[in-house]
């Protein structure tokens, strides 16, 4: 059969294709790696391909389907961010620190989905250490916005986002630690989920901050990531954060039969924070917002006002836990066990710090600093205390406003995908915009993007759903109707080479 | 808030950090907009709130006492900077 139309197939049909015998996982990730190889330098979405190792995946799982133990997605080729690690695999984390480093074994996440039969396609470039929301920090360079090549993609997990929208691979694994998966899917035009703190283990995720760390999945729609997120979820004794669950198949929630086909959505109270709503937001995100909140309605939802009163010391709060957490997280980088080691040095103390400021970019270094800064002594209570004490204000702002509403719903970024470099002179500004996504991390929360149009110059516009703890099945149902009448999500860029 | 240039190498001491001559002023100017952002938080009365250390509220699992991890020492070890007959090397501390 013809490959071309399974570049953009949803998962299931690669699935039905797969099971069809129609095609192999080996053709089917020949098809994505000739595609990175063709695209992947004007992108720069990925850090490692290793071909024959996906292929050695892939027919593993050939042998499992001619077997008949296929599951969702054994065979299907997905994209891991470059902050997981892979056993025999570089884990760069976008770090020079971390360059030469092959993880010497699985992160959780990725153990889970090479069970699932998944093919890994490669390792996706992102903001060093996951420390930004552009991903020009990386050192390996930036992505570029597979709409417009001369903007950021977003970040941290911007080359996952840029790889989904680029069709260099069908789905692809994220983490979210103060917008990470949900930011750069926004930008990129993309779906993609944050789950609840605590569903998708930690275990062999490198820290940048471990209070806020979760993993997430990207995908072309709710329905490619309600599959990628639910094999990705589950207990882990060896995360502390861990919650004991039982498994949930989002893929059957999302396929259940509504009780009023007409108004699928019918009693579903939608909150809008007032405070999502100010002055910050672009005439054209608005724009965009009103006409999906319309489609909203239109599904049977009614919307309401809700309040976030704390919700503007989000921002605050999440940069000091940060970064305090990634000062302490980042000291395990020594130049002793692993990575970077100066190469002229006078002593001991001498060989960390330069190892240290040699290994590690001009935004990491400053997290740290800052991070050092606060949990010094006599400034923790003011700092790191004091926004723990905001993050239970506005965790319990959110659990107010669910007792008036079953989800939430805004932009996901104030702006839309910025030109390259117009925010790296000023670390601060950036960290502005990230004012819709941090306080659904500082709750914990489950939140996700879907994307709801363009502005004026053709740059994908998110729509941000935030629901109660462990209702990912709600939300990832509620953007799946919204996808079944709409056709954001299969807006796709015009080939970038 | 405006830090000293003392404070910012003093910071970068505490945080073993060789930030170089030229680069202090610099970080300086953006330390400093990034504690104005900050300074937003210190002021509001958060008297009688209970710090969150986590959404969910665990407490610490416990586990049988028994032998789980096998010996990977060597796997480690392949990927430090340095490392001979099963010990990584540093410089010498002690003379």
């Amino acid at each position: 059969m013809s490959t071309a139309p399974l570049v953009d197939a949803p998962v299931s049909v690669l699935r039905r294709a797969l099971d069809a015998k129609d095609i192999s996982s080996v053709e089917l990730a020949t098809l994505f790696l000739d595609r990175i190889s063709a695209r992947n330098s004007a992108l720069n979405a990925f850090i490692t391909v290793e071909r024959e190792r996906t292929i050695i995946e892939a027919r593993a799982a050939d042998a499992r389907i001619a077997s008949g133990e296929a599951g969702p997605l054994t065979g299907i080729p997905l994209a891991h961010k470059d902050v997981f690690c892979t056993e025999g695999m570089l884990t760069t984390c976008a770090s020079k620190m971390l360059s030469n480093f092959v993880g010497p074994y699985d992160a959780h996440v990725v153990t889970l989905l090479k069970k699932a039969g998944a093919v890994s396609l490669g390792k996706t470039n992102m903001d060093e250490f996951a420390m930004g929301s552009s991903n020009e920090t990386s050192y390996f360079g930036p992505v570029r916005n597979p709409w417009e090549t001369g903007h950021v993609p977003g970040g941290s997990s911007g080359g996952s986002a840029a790889a989904v929208a680029a069709r260099l691979a069908p789905i692809a694994t994220g983490t979210d630690t103060g917008g990470s998966v949900r930011q750069p899917a926004s930008f990129c035009g993309v779906t993609g989920i944050k789950p609840t703190y605590g569903l998708v283990s930690r275990y062999g995720l490198i820290a940048y901050a471990s209070s806020l760390d979760q993993g997430g999945a990207f995908g072309a729609s709710a329905e490619d990531c309600a599959l990628l997120l639910a094999a990705m979820t589950g207990f882990d004794a060896r995360d502390s954060t861990s919650l004991d669950r039982p498994a949930e198949d989002y893929a059957a929630a999302l396929a259940a039969p509504p009780a009023n086909a007409a108004k699928p959505l019918a009693g579903l109270v939608i909150g809008l924070p007032r405070e999502f709503f100010g002055d910050g937001m672009s005439g054209d995100i608005r724009a965009a917002v009103d006409a999906a909140l319309s489609q909203y309605r239109a599904l049977g939802a009614t919307t309401r006002e809700v309040e976030l009163p704390n919700a503007r010391l989000a921002i605050p709060a999440y940069y000091v836990i940060a970064m305090a957490e990634a000062s302490s997280n980042l000291s395990r980088f020594d130049g002793v066990r692993y990575g970077h080691r100066a190469a002229e040095f006078a002593d001991l103390a001498d060989m960390y710090c330069k190892s240290r400021g040699e290994g590690f970019g001009a935004e990491v270094q400053r997290r740290i600093l800052v991070g050092t800064y606060v949990l010094s002594h006599g400034y923790y209570d003011a700092y790191y205390l004091q926004a723990q004490k905001l993050r239970r204000l506005i965790a319990g702002d959110f659990q107010r406003a669910f007792g008036e509403c079953d989800l939430m719903a805004g932009p996901t970024s104030p702006v839309t995908a910025w030109a390259m470099g117009a925010m790296s002179g000023d670390p601060a500004q950036m960290y502005l915009a990230d004012i819709y996504t941090t306080p659904v991390n500082l709750a914990g929360l489950p939140g996700l993007s879907h994307p709801c149009g363009f502005d004026a110059d053709g740059l994908p516009v998110g729509l941000q759903l935030i629901g109660d703890y462990f209702s990912e099945a709600r939300l990832l149902t509620a953007a799946h109707r919204f996808q079944q009448i709409t056709d954001w999500h299969l807006r796709r860029p015009a080939p970038a080479v | 808030m405006a830090l000293s240039s003392e404070q910012i190498e003093r910071l970068a001491r505490l945080a073993r950090l060789a930030l170089p001559d030229d680069a202090v002023d610099a970080t300086r100017i953006q330390l400093d907009s990034i504690f104005d952002i900050i300074a937003q938080m210190r002021t509001v009365d958060t008297s009688g709130i209970e710090p969150m250390s986590h959404p969910q509220e665990l407490s610490a699992r416990l586990r049988d006492d028994i032998v789980t991890e096998t010996d990977r020492r060597a796997a480690f070890q392949a990927v430090a900077p340095q490392a001979e007959a099963g010990l990584y090397l540093v410089p010498k501390v002690i003379e």
